[in-house]
């Protein structure tokens, strides 16, 4: 939180307040009620868009926790969606627990995993920590695939609807608030963790592991903390699919799982709630919009509509390269600019 | 023991082609600690560029190759060029991500250029197989070993007798120092990238011949981790057996052993590796540790 200049706070509430100032309420409400009425008036086509969305953030909030708030590179992030997957399925699917349950214990058991797999972190940086997670990816990729007993190899898991109060919740109007509800839950959460001793500490770890250590903050705790906290999440999200999906299948979690939540974090910006959001956005999107762009050439260019999905994979590439050349803090510092041009509009203010 | 000889030259021969993607690998994070996740990307463009100057122009092999080698060092040029020299000096995250995205930009273009479908072309490497004994081997698969070992052979021994590969072992020592000794870093680092290309297209021609020309080419590319981890990051050395080990670990783990088990054995041996000596076989014992 920093100070900005024309804004005093008279009331320790006000300045302890996720968001002070009356303009931040009134974007944040505006926002509210484009996401209250939104459903109402898009397709199913959108809605399915959105819901993706809202998955896709509360599993980029989950990784920005670990790899921009804690600095610890992870390329394993389709395994631990994975676990939660096909725990919450298979949860259901043996012992017959109700879906809530299953989600909840699928989040605990990801937790579990990630701190399993954050242990190397304690001895590795940087780039070893990155390859590690990456054999990780490639170990928990291979169980999917071939431990055919519990996963069913590479069949589709096909778990039940889930109901609430009787309505089934994977119609995507209906999965749009579970979705949205998520969403919202884990970033009000990442947004106080960080006001926290314990986010705090993530941070510190971030920027310099050894100052950190020697004001106090336990490196072994803290990191391993930070892969339990972020795994959770990504369980979440990797449940959340498994039961808006009803079908679980490994494809969904591959390394190129891994790859575009890495994207989604840098694009929106590392270490940024919002910037999670912007980059789950963007990137559930760009995708989906050039296949409409292909849609829309089938007649007029056929040869083009057919590069199109090669295209998909480069622009993709080239989105990820500019955002790093052109602006490394992502959608989220862009914003950022956008809010302090009309901060004290039309005079020029520059923050900092 | 048929078997047993038949795995081996297979294990050895892709061992190889890892070697030789590894390797490319080890020189761009000597000269410029880049961690290149394009490494596999640069195998496939090899294995399409071949198939496009044999397969389809119907130049001779001679000369095919060189115009792969050559086009292939083009692209990496332009690459270090364009993409990684703006980005000199950034977090690990950013360079990881840069290279990843190189790499879904590079597997986009083969694919719209050459289609997903796999292709075939006559191969250059001479068709059928050596009798030993009980066992039959393929002359092309045996072949490729030879010809790899030559490859990385140049490249050590230009590491250490050429000006540029000195002022590469230079840098990768001390950046600083080299600077002030007037080394210039931006050239060698694309002489790093020219012959990481060189010796990834090598490897992709390789790959054409013996395996053939599709899309999962590139999944190789993955196989190049745990042979720089087992071998140590910056040691070709190190790239060459680990290339060689990697390879036929796979190979006998997927003949007596099955059950997919050859895709993950490289994994194992990679975390193991890091738990155990994270430096690797040949690599500098200076790691940085938390």
């Amino acid at each position: 939180m920093s100070l900005e200049c024309g804004v005093f706070h008279t009331r320790y509430e006000s300045d302890m307040g996720l968001r002070p100032r009356p303009a931040q309420r009134i974007r944040l409400g505006a926002f509210a009620v484009f996401v209250l009425v939104f459903p109402f008036l898009a397709g199913p086509y959108w809605l399915d868009l959105a819901n993706q969305i809202a998955i896709a953030t509360v599993g980029a909030i989950g990784l920005n926790i670990l790899v921009g708030y804690t600095g610890q590179i992870s390329l394993g992030q389709g395994a631990f969606m994975a676990i939660g997957a096909y725990s919450a399925g298979l949860l259901t699917l043996n012992l017959g627990l109700p879906w809530g349950v299953s989600i909840a214990l699928a989040c605990v058991i990801t937790a579990v995993a990630g701190t399993f797999f954050g242990l190397p972190s304690l001895r590795l940086k940087g780039l070893y920590l990155a390859i590690a997670t990456l054999a990780a990816q490639e170990i928990v990729e291979w169980a999917m695939t071939h431990w055919t007993a519990v996963t069913g190899g590479t069949e589709a898991i096909v778990v039940p609807a889930p109901r609430l109060f009787g309505v089934r919740l994977n119609s995507t109007f209906a999965f749009y608030w579970f979705g949205v509800a998520m969403a919202a839950g884990t970033a009000l959460f990442a947004a106080n963790l960080f006001r926290t001793r314990m986010g705090r500490a993530f941070v510190a770890v971030r920027d310099q592991d050894i100052a950190a250590s020697v004001i106090g903050v336990n490196l072994f705790r803290t990191k391993l903390l930070a892969f339990a906290t972020s795994s959770f999440f990504v369980g979440l999200a990797g449940a959340m699919i498994a039961y808006y999906r009803t079908i679980i299948t490994w494809e969904r979690f591959t390394l190129d799982t891994s790859i575009v939540y890495l994207a989604m974090i840098i694009v929106g910006g590392l270490g940024s709630i919002r910037g999670s959001f912007f980059g789950a956005a963007l990137i559930t999107l760009l995708p989906a919009m050039i296949a409409n762009a292909g849609r829309a050439l089938q007649d007029t260019a056929p040869v083009v509509a057919g590069l199109l999905p090669y295209a998909q994979q480069a622009v993709f590439g080239v989105v990820i390269i500019l955002f790093l050349i052109f602006e490394p803090k992502g959608l989220s510092k862009l914003w950022g600019n956008v809010k302090d041009y009309f901060h004290v509009w039309p005079f020029a203010y520059r923050r900092g | 023991m048929d078997i047993f000889l038949q795995l081996t030259v297979s294990g050895l021969s892709t061992g190889m082609i890892y070697a030789l993607a590894a390797a490319g690998f080890v020189v761009i994070y000597k000269a410029s600690d880049v961690i290149n996740f394009t490494q596999g990307d640069l195998l496939l463009l090899g294995t399409y560029l071949i198939f496009f100057a044999i397969g389809q122009i119907g130049l001779p092999w001679s000369l095919g190759v060189l115009v792969t080698v050559l086009l292939a060092v083009a692209v990496a040029l332009a690459i270090e060029r364009l993409v990684l020299r703006p980005l000199i000096g950034e977090p690990i995250i950013s360079m990881i991500m840069v290279t990843i995205g190189l790499s879904s930009i590079l597997r986009g273009l083969v694919n719209a250029i050459w289609g997903p479908a796999p292709r075939s072309f006559d191969s250059f490497l001479p068709e059928g197989s050596v009798v030993v004994g009980p066992a039959v081997l393929s002359t092309g698969r045996l072949l490729s070993i030879p010809i790899a070992l030559a490859v990385l052979a140049a490249l050590g021994l230009f590491f250490r007798h050429t000006r540029d590969g000195i002022a590469m072992r230079a840098i990768a020592d001390d950046q600083q120092a080299a600077l002030s000794m007037g080394i210039s870093i931006p050239r060698v680092f694309g002489v790093a990238w020219a012959l990481a290309a060189a010796s990834a297209a090598i490897g992709g021609i390789m790959l054409a011949g013996v395996v053939g020309v599709s899309p999962n080419v590139a999944s190789i590319g993955l196989r190049v981790f745990p042979v720089v981890i087992l071998g140590g990051l910056d040691s070709i050395k190190g790239a060459v057996i680990g290339g060689a080990i990697i390879g036929l670990l796979e190979a006998y783990t997927g003949g007596y052993v099955g059950h997919g088990l050859n895709l993950v054995v490289p994994y194992g041996v990679l975390i193991l590796v890091l738990m155990v000596r994270p430096y690797g076989l040949f690599g500098k014992e200076i790691i940085e540790r938390v």
